[in-house]
């Protein structure tokens, strides 16, 4: 039987699905919608730079950043083919969105390195 | 000359019906958690870089608020289809009994409710 790729990328899909949905809502709800209403005040640039100086955070925010890029990039690998009929373009869309997934966690590896 | 037949493509497909509508909307939701990846490496940019006034002008900017609230309404709606999801993909059976499916997704919004009060609380305590 042929090897294929594709069961990894359903369980980088699944898994960054679970972390998708546990971390991204409440930071979207502070930093996007809650500061900038004024509803709560924006923590110093002290106390984010202390956060995000943590060793455990970096490393849990590089996970998040990977397992969610992949699974966004595998869904929307399927579903601009199934919305727009453009299955057969399968290996370049393939490409562009894994290739956008890795070029998040580089970019996000050498923010924080 | 034979040409092959090709059926017509619906190109509306997904408008047909509710259950379709729904299907696409789900799915759609991943552009949204790309964003919201992309607004926190914005964030984590500005923090690293010294600038996160600028980012808080940005992000106070009526469209960009606009778009967060569409980013976390789609985002909510991932985190309640995708943990709902998880008993048809996992069957735990303990000593023969099968874990009943609103238990693990108890389990799963009760874990979404920890991890986003754990995030609350780091991010908004006064040291």
């Amino acid at each position: 039987m042929r090897r294929t790729p594709e069961p990894y990328l359903w369980l980088l899909f699944s898994g960054g699905g679970v972390v998708a949905a546990l971390v991204l809502p409440v930071l979207v709800l502070l930093f996007g919608v809650l500061m900038p209403l004024g509803v709560v005040d924006w923590p110093t640039a002290g106390h984010l730079g202390a956060l995000v100086g943590n060793v455990v955070v970096r490393v849990v925010l590089l996970v998040v950043v990977v397992l969610c890029l992949f699974h966004a990039a595998h869904r929307i690998r399927f579903t601009s083919e199934e919305l727009l009929g453009i299955a057969r373009f399968d290996p370049i869309i393939a490409v562009l969105c894994y290739g956008g997934a890795i070029a998040g966690g580089v970019i996000a590896a050498t923010l924080m390195v | 000359m034979t040409v092959a037949y090709r059926p017509r493509r619906d190109r509306l497909w997904f408008a047909r019906t509710r259950s379709y509508t729904l299907f696409v909307l789900r799915e759609l939701t991943s552009v949204f958690v790309a964003w919201a990846v992309a607004f926190t490496l914005m964030l984590l940019a500005a923090v690293l870089g010294g600038t996160l006034p600028q980012f808080a002008a940005l992000a106070a900017r009526p469209w960009m608020i606009a778009l967060n609230v569409v980013a976390l309404a789609a985002t909510v709606f991932h985190a309640v289809t995708f943990l709902n999801l998880a008993p048809k993909a996992t069957v735990v059976r303990l000593d023969g009994w099968r874990v009943p499916a609103w238990m693990i997704q108890g389990g799963n919004h009760t874990a979404w409710a920890l991890v986003s009060l754990l995030v609350a609380y780091l991010v908004l305590r006064t040291p």
